[in-house]
């Protein structure tokens, strides 16, 4: 046939090709068992916890909250999420604030671990082991007394394989410690550390019972003294498994004044540690670039430097001149984030100054990573729970529920409306409001699989209101071509002008519309992000729908002899839109008995007035219908 | 057909039946001016009745229970916390709503399960939401935000695609007409707001929009050969737009109605206030009102200040020249306005009509 139709068949072609590839790609997922054939709920259809938090700087603080301090709280809270063995929770943050959704009826604990805020400390490191728990005792018992020779048996028993060692080439734990200005050696005066407000930490004692008479004295006892190493302490060193994940986040942070253990990032250390000697107040701030040697040249490594602030960098010195000249491991020091040791460099030089750089065989994303947490650490922080939400199983289903029947009463009445308006026409409406439907319904599938999106109620509630506004863009271009019809076009020449005016009006509403969703979705806060998501996106079927179905079907059908005749139930008669005569197509001129509604109306006018011939006349001209005889060339 | 909405707007295209709704601009803005004054009056003197979101407390809502009187829920709430002054509503069939102040968190379990206990439910058919006091200022600030950011980039938008800044002034002016109107029918009727509220304000952004400039795509095409015609003024072909797409708006305006309606009529008589019903109601309000706005002010306020435009004062008096002059090529109406009507090609008028050649046999 013509290249029109041509053209109409290929946009079906391709509209069954792309409702061909989102459903067979929901097959794969869902036969594969990744995927299920209905989009994933949100909380508030599925039930569960949502906890909104906002993260607040203490008052006087100098410091901002930057993204990358929220990703690095959410980062934190999913660890710790993850660490208390509670499936399917989302973290995700929304503007400033963060958003965590918890399936089911979590308790209380679980809620307290969420709103916690992250600490960093600074701990001089006495033992480094292997991330398993040692129940053997014979060895250990012997190796960790502080009396005892620390180094040769540790190294003896149990740090064989993952002993750091201060080459950079090593892994991310042969990481040192320099200053940017080494100042000339000081003798290295036995510190008396400075400790720092205890009142900060929320130290739970549970983990660390501290040994009545063995505690070692923290104005006295030198912290990197191996008299931390209580028996208490050791016991929970040896037993400590590093291997479990629930030991990876979260953890307590121990007393400040007393020794402690905890695990490296990743599991793949442990580490026994002396008393805090600085904190994250102490820490002004952290960042990350490529190390520059003293030459001034890039070495092609990247380095993480850090900030103290003036209270910081008299500690971090005095830390630094006592590290300095002890032995493997007890010259590093750790830094532990929420319970996990994220760094635990080797000091190579005294650092007064305050400006500290960690080298090592950094990439540039383990340098940004650890950076950010540093900074992140260095934060007076607090999360405000903002709202705290429990919705239950049976009142989202409920909600749902609805829902789906407001929907589908929606979708009956528009699908009413249309064929009592555009009598057959309105089955095109409800096929493409079907096709769109199902387009969406589809997308939404995949990306609840692909992407973890998950349909809110507000979500609902936006495609019910798309079905509205998806009719709108069909009633746009029908009336377009009542219009085209009425000036005298045959129905395929209307079609074909109906659709070139009728696209820009579309596009360009839609392309408010679609403005006005993402302004919506990345401004806005809690539950209008669903809504917005779901207009955006079915305004983008919508332009895919008129485009590759309802304009394609409207030209197939425009060559019907139901439609291309204007049948009366076609919704296309243009005896019913006031054109009694239209041109068909080679000379031939249809045309219907009975005056013309100019005819009739001159004759009305006569009838009331008597020969008001001169408007008449004018009437009839700027009406136009060819009132002539039916004629062929 | 006779009397359909079709034959009718025949009628309109054709330009036999005008409504003057540009002509009378004055009268519409001064009904538009008189609601607007009266909703700011209403909005400053009585205020949103804002929803626990906004003011911050505890909000359980029991499903399914048997008995749907208030006492129980009373009595457990004096029970736990003493101090508060429930606010106890049933929500559509069985479902209860409680709402308190800000309770401590073991208050909050305690009342959770005081609630349980005095309907008889499992303690998970128990939902409740707990907002701090600044969550509301947040959300609003944030929509505020959002609001102001897409006034901007509609205006930008629209101004580059209808080539004149004058349309999107007018369509914003409609679009802040519907919004003020909306809020004003809210802090009229006490409805409830909460953050669904203003997702529905903040869509009615975009269907209001959506409306508007489908008529201006219109006045737009009306006016595209204005100054190479001298028949009809700019205001006359804008008002012939409005008619043209008055069945559209109609139409349009049913259909994006009727599934709010039905999430209105099942919110009312099933689920009680929630998303759906709050997103709903303000969208119902605010459709109506854009509805209205898109045809009564933002095309007579685009003609009000076009008007002013040097071009088309111009123009306009060309017209009027004519016109007096008797030289308009126009046809008038028996009342003795000018009728504007689409402009209609010719049509073949057959060989009968193809002249002549005299004197030949």
């Amino acid at each position: 046939m013509s290249k029109v139709t041509n053209g109409a068949r290929r946009s079906l072609i391709w509209l069954a090709s792309i409702l061909v590839a989102i459903y067979g790609l929901l097959a794969v997922g869902a036969l594969t068992g990744n995927a299920s054939w209905t989009p994933g709920l949100a909380l508030d259809l599925a039930g569960g916890r949502q906890i909104i938090l906002t993260p607040v700087l203490e008052e006087g603080a100098t410091q901002e909250i930057e993204q990358s301090d929220l990703e690095q709280a959410v980062e934190v809270i999913r660890d710790r999420v993850d660490a208390s063995g509670v499936a399917e929770a989302e973290i995700t943050t929304q503007g400033n604030n963060i958003v965590v959704s918890l399936p089911g009826t979590p308790d209380q604990a679980t809620i307290d671990l969420v709103s916690q805020a992250a600490q960093l400390q600074f701990r001089p490191v006495l033992l480094v082991g292997s991330p398993s728990a040692t129940t053997t005792e014979s060895t250990d018992e012997s190796s960790v007394e502080p009396t005892a020779e620390p180094t040769a048996s540790v190294e003896g028993e149990e740090v064989t394989s993952s002993e750091p060692t201060p080459t950079p080439s090593a892994s991310e734990v042969a990481n040192v410690v320099t200053g940017s200005a080494a100042t000339e050696a000081e003798p290295s005066a036995s510190p008396s550390p400075v400790l720092l407000d205890t009142a900060t930490d929320g130290s739970d004692d549970e983990s660390v019972e501290t040994t009545e008479s063995t505690t070692p004295d923290i104005e006295t006892t030198d912290p990197s003294s191996f008299e931390w190493l209580t028996a208490d302490l050791t016991a929970e060193y040896q037993a400590l498994d590093c291997l479990d994940v629930a030991n990876l986040a979260g953890r307590p942070m121990g007393d400040p004044d007393t020794g402690h253990v905890a695990c490296a990032q990743y599991g793949l250390e442990k580490l026994a540690m002396g008393p805090v000697e600085l904190t994250g107040d102490d820490l002004e701030t952290a960042s990350s670039g490529p190390q520059v040697n003293a030459a001034g040249s890039f070495t092609g490594d990247y380095e993480v430097r850090l900030q103290f602030d003036s209270d910081g960098a008299d500690k971090f010195g005095e830390v630094t001149t006592r590290l300095v000249s002890l032995e493997e491991p007890r010259n590093q020091f750790a830094i532990i984030l929420d319970g996990v040791v994220i760094s635990h460099p080797t000091v190579q030089v005294r650092i007064t100054n305050g400006e500290a750089s960690i080298t090592g065989a950094f990439t540039q994303e383990e340098a940004e990573q650890l950076a950010n947490q540093l900074k992140f650490g260095a934060l007076p922080l607090s999360l405000e729970v903002q709202s705290n939400q429990q919705i239950s199983a049976t009142l989202g289903a409920d909600q749902l529920q609805k829902g789906l029947i407001a929907g589908a009463i929606g979708i009956l009445l528009v699908a009413a409306y249309s064929l009592f308006q555009y009598r057959a026409l309105g089955f095109v409406t409800i096929a493409s409001l079907l096709i769109a439907g199902a387009t969406t319904f589809g997308i939404i599938s995949l990306l609840s699989w692909g992407l973890g999106y998950r349909l809110s109620l507000a979500g609902v509630a936006g495609l019910i209101v798309a079905i509205g506004i998806t009719a709108d863009s069909f009633i746009v271009y029908f009336e377009r071509i009542r219009d085209e019809l009425r000036e005298g076009r045959s129905l395929r020449s209307a079609v074909d002008h109906a659709w070139k005016r009728a696209r820009r009006t579309i596009l360009v509403s839609d392309a408010v519309s679609l403005l006005a969703a993402v302004t919506l979705y990345l401004l806005a806060v809690g539950g209008v992000r669903g809504f917005a998501f779901t207009l955006g996106l079915t305004t983008v079927i919508d332009v895919i729908v008129v485009f590759l179905f309802t304009h394609p079907v409207m030209v197939l059908l425009a060559r019907t002899t139901f439609f291309g005749d204007g049948h009366r139930l076609s919704g296309l008669d243009p005896r019913q839109l006031g054109r009694d005569t239209m041109y068909k197509g080679r000379g031939r001129v249809v045309r219907s008995e009975g005056p013309t509604l100019a005819e009739r109306k001159a004759a009305e006018r006569k009838a009331a007035a008597g020969g008001e011939t001169d408007a008449d006349a004018d009437d009839a001209s700027a009406e136009g219908t060819g009132e002539k005889k039916e004629s062929a060339r | 057909m006779k009397g359909s909405l079709a034959t009718w707007g025949n009628r309109l295209h054709s330009g036999e039946k005008t409504y003057p709704i540009v002509a009378q601009r004055k009268r519409w803005f001064a009904i538009s001016g008189v609601l607007m004054a009266f909703s700011v009056t209403i909005l400053v003197t009585l205020g949103f009745n804002l929803g626990i979101d906004f003011t911050g407390g505890s909000q359980y809502v029991v499903a399914n229970v048997e008995d749907v009187s208030t006492a129980p829920a009373e009595d457990a709430v004096a029970a736990v916390a003493p101090g508060e002054q429930p606010r106890v509503t049933q929500l559509g069939e069985n479902d209860i709503r409680v709402q308190v102040g800000f309770l401590e968190p073991d208050e909050q379990l305690e009342l959770t399960e005081a609630l349980a206990d005095a309907y008889g439910v499992p303690t998970e058919d128990i939902s409740f939401d707990q907002i701090g006091p600044t969550w509301g200022a947040q959300v609003g600030q944030a929509a505020l935000q959002g609001l102001v950011i897409f006034l901007l980039l509609v205006f930008l938008v629209i101004t580059l695609y209808f080539r004149a800044w004058r349309m999107a002034v007018a369509a914003i002016v409609a679009l802040i007409h519907d919004l003020l109107f909306t809020a004003g029918i809210y802090a009229l009727t006490g409805f409830e707001v909460t953050p669904a509220t203003v997702i529905g304000f903040l869509t009615i952004l975009g269907y209001s929009l959506y409306d508007t400039v489908v008529v201006f795509d219109k006045v737009r095409e009306n006016t595209a050969n204005l100054q190479t015609q001298n028949r009809y003024t700019y205001a006359e072909l804008a008002n012939l737009a409005v008619n043209q797409t008055l069945v559209r708006s109609i139409n349009t305006s049913v259909v994006a109605l009727l599934p709010v309606a039905s999430i209105l009529f099942i919110g009312t008589w099933l689920l009680g206030a929630g998303t759906l019903l709050d997103i709903a109601l303000a969208l119902f309000v605010g459709m109506a009102v854009g509805t209205y706005s898109s045809i009564f002010v933002a095309t007579p306020l685009e003609v009000a200040l076009r008007g002013n435009e040097k071009a088309i004062k111009d123009h306009t008096a060309r017209v009027l020249a004519a016109r007096e002059s008797g030289e308009a090529d126009v046809a008038v109406n028996t009342d003795g306005t000018v009728r504007v009507g689409a402009l209609q090609p010719g049509h073949h008028q057959g060989v009968g009509s193809q002249p002549r050649r005299k004197g030949r046999q």
